[in-house]
């Protein structure tokens, strides 16, 4: 359940990039920030938002252990 | 003068840091390349985002914004800010507990041992090093522009720094950094550089600011008033295909060489937590402040043939001269970060890939190694110097990245994805979907790189048959018996000139009152620009089938675009589209087809006891 929402999380996240709704709009957001340009600015931000999400919900622990097995090292080194 | 002597300032300090690394150095590669693996966190992101962020970012950005105004930033940066971070979260730190595991040190060394094929490696290892070496060079230009526009005075007809020298200095320091410091050299740069590039463009927005009285909403009221740069204010000659299209190219960032290679230098798989999280809002502080002073730009210094300059431009016009140099080396900070990092990807991949992988290490031993990487770097920056100043006069900053690199390295995401990801992904799909990115690479650059050719002559059309371009306006004509003749623009002349309309955001597209006016009998009505609509620009159909346009060309700046409509002729996919697809199935299906990978790979890189991949 945990892994759909956080699908849907970064689905939702991936369609609100194409914002066909601003596309033609040339107001300014307090008076000088072009609409379209303030809409992916504040997208940004929630770009933020969502890898805090997956940090804080998805991060894989398991990776942490992780340690070098000397044999394949040297093999994999070379 | 003040600015060049504050650049040189700066880059006297990269070079002593580099030198202070090198005493810190050890004698053996995984120090040389990977400064042993003990990257933490906060320099972890410092370096990684310096890695990433080129000239591009900075005086490409902006360029581009100043011709096609705010679009540019939904367009690459928040996808970036997306795709980006995700692609480190689940791909970075696999690749990094891999690393750890089996000590590998590149990309191709996981490739080979993961298909268990010496091959595979080496076929990847010729491409991502073909594809690799236009973006160091683009990292080599940007350096040379900024020299040039930094030490050009007001009213100087030449620069101090012409851009040769400019190149070469940039080359030479980034060389000295890194040949002496390695990783552990180039990324204390980046510390400092980060910081300094971060800080750049809202320092820039400030002092540029107080050059306009009325501020920048006043500026951007003009652009909006006026209906020839109405359009930098919103995405209306931008279309909608390209900007999906654009959002598979950051898939290209974790593919880059030097990208992975970061990736394995970290200490810990926690250094990743901080980076995806603030790697958003760090595009944000870099990006807007560019791409909105690109379009600022439009309006206090129109008509520059050269957009790349523009925020150079707009510093040395408005800014004092001491500021203007530190900004500048802002700029060259973002340059030479990722500069360093290419060169030394370059350095890795053939010392590990080639020179290791084939005996050279057994025969000479691991100092011998590191040598023959510093001799590589010196070798592959004289090269990417010399091609830096062929194209020159060739193509844009952006275009040269955009074209190659970026498309093909997002294509081989497939690649990677399967396999850390896909157990039953073989070596034979993985050679099938190299093979495919490099082929339709060559085949997109050949198709690209032809010379412009003029639009074909439009023909002239029925008497008293007006046709008009979408979104055209028409205004009664008092005098004479003329009319726009619009032929090349119509939907229904496409198919018998051969051409079509898309793609109206291009730089070259024609304003429709330069078109050829033809003598008509008919009642006289004159075509004139359109206040809304987008002027459109011609394409030449290379291959077609029924109502589809699969591959068309732009005669003028030689863009290929993939699957317009005649109906929707203002679509078309970008190159990445295909290729990213195509690479992604060439892979499903020939692995499918073919033996599944050994049971021992399976256990060594699937295995509970492995770091999960699912």
């Amino acid at each position: 359940m945990k892994k759909l929402l956080l699908f849907i999380l970064i689905a939702a996240v991936y369609v609100l990039h194409q914002d066909y709704w601003n596309w033609k709009n040339a107001g300014l957001v307090f008076g000088f920030l072009p609409v379209g340009l303030a809409y992916h600015a504040a997208y940004s931000i929630l770009a933020t938002l969502m890898m805090a999400v997956l940090v804080k919900c998805a991060w894989p622990e398991h990776l942490e252990q992780t340690e070098p097995e000397d044999d394949d090292k040297k093999k994999g080194g070379k | 003068m003040i600015p060049v002597i504050v650049l040189f300032v700066y880059l006297a300090i990269i070079v002593c840091i580099g030198l202070f690394a090198f005493k810190k150095g050890q004698a053996n590669t995984e120090d040389f390349f990977l400064a042993n693996r003990t990257i933490g966190p906060m320099v972890f992101f410092l370096s990684l985002f310096a890695t990433n962020m080129t000239a591009f970012a900075i005086l490409g950005s902006s360029g581009l914004a100043y011709r096609r105004g705010i679009g540019i930033y939904g367009l690459m940066a928040s996808s970036s800010g997306f795709v980006i971070p995700l692609t480190i979260f689940f791909i970075g730190t696999r690749l990094w507990a891999l690393g750890k595991r089996f000590g590998h040190q590149t990309q191709v060394q996981f490739f080979r041992a993961r298909w268990e094929c010496d091959a595979i490696g080496t076929l990847i290892f010729v491409l991502s090093a073909a594809m690799l070496i236009p973006y160091m060079i683009i990292s080599i230009m940007g350096g040379g522009t900024v020299l040039q526009e930094i030490s050009t005075a007001k009213d100087a007809v030449s620069p101090l720094i012409p851009y040769w020298l400019g190149c070469a200095i940039v080359a030479v320091v980034v060389t000295i950094n890194v040949f002496f410091g390695g990783m552990r050299g180039t990324v204390w740069v980046n510390i400092f550089q980060t910081i300094l590039f971060l800080c750049f463009g809202f320092i820039a927005m400030i002092v540029i600011s107080r050059a306009f009285p009325g501020g920048f909403g006043e500026v951007m009221a003009k652009l909006g008033a006026n209906p020839k740069t109405h359009f930098l204010l919103t995405r209306e000659r931008m279309p909608e295909a390209e900007f999906w299209s654009y959002t598979l190219i950051p898939l290209s960032s974790i593919m880059f060489p030097h990208m992975a290679i970061m990736c394995f230098s970290a200490r810990k798989v926690s250094a990743f937590k901080r980076t995806v999280v603030i790697y958003p809002i760090a595009i944000l502080l870099i990006w807007l402040p560019c791409i909105f002073l690109g379009v600022i730009g439009a309006q206090a210094i129109p008509g520059l043939k050269d957009a790349d300059g523009i925020l150079l431009r707009l510093l040395n016009d408005n800014a004092p001269a001491w500021l203007a140099g530190l900004l500048g080396a802002g700029i060259i900070s973002a340059v030479m970060g990722s500069d360093a990092h290419q060169v030394l990807a370059m350095s890795t991949m053939f010392t590990k890939d080639i020179y290791v992988h084939y005996g050279g290490h057994k025969k000479y031993g691991e100092r011998a190694a590191v040598y023959f990487a510093r001799s590589f770097i010196v070798v592959v920056t004289l090269i990417a110097y010399v091609i830096a100043l062929y194209l020159k006069s060739k193509q844009g900053i952006f275009e040269i990245a955009i074209r190659f690199a970026f498309s093909g390295f997002a294509a081989m995401a497939p690649v990677m994805v399967a396999a850390l990801f896909w157990k039953r992904s073989t070596k034979w799909g993985a050679f099938a979907s190299t093979l495919f990115v490099g082929a339709t690479l060559i085949g997109f650059a050949l198709l690209q790189g032809k010379p412009a050719i003029p639009p074909a002559p439009p023909a002239k059309i029925a008497e008293g048959h007006v046709v008009h371009a979408p979104g055209e306006t028409t205004t009664e004509h008092p005098a004479v018996n003329l009319k726009l003749d619009t032929n090349a623009l119509s939907t229904n002349a496409v198919l018998t000139a051969g051409i079509i309309n898309t793609n109206p955001l291009s730089t070259n597209a024609p304003d429709l009152t330069t078109l050829p006016l033809v003598k008509t009998n008919a009642p006289v009505k004159v075509a004139t620009a359109p206040t809304g609509a987008p002027p459109a620009p011609k394409m030449n159909v290379i291959w077609k089938v029924g109502d589809h346009i699969i591959l068309s060309r732009s005669p003028a700046t030689g863009d290929v675009r993939f699957w317009n409509s005649t109906t929707n002729p203002a679509g078309g996919y970008m190159t990445v589209v295909p290729m990213v697809f195509g690479s992604a199935l060439c892979m499903i299906i020939f692995s499918l087809l073919t033996r599944p990978p050994s049971d021992s790979t399976i256990e060594k890189y699937f295995s509970d006891r492995n770091p999960k991949q699912s």
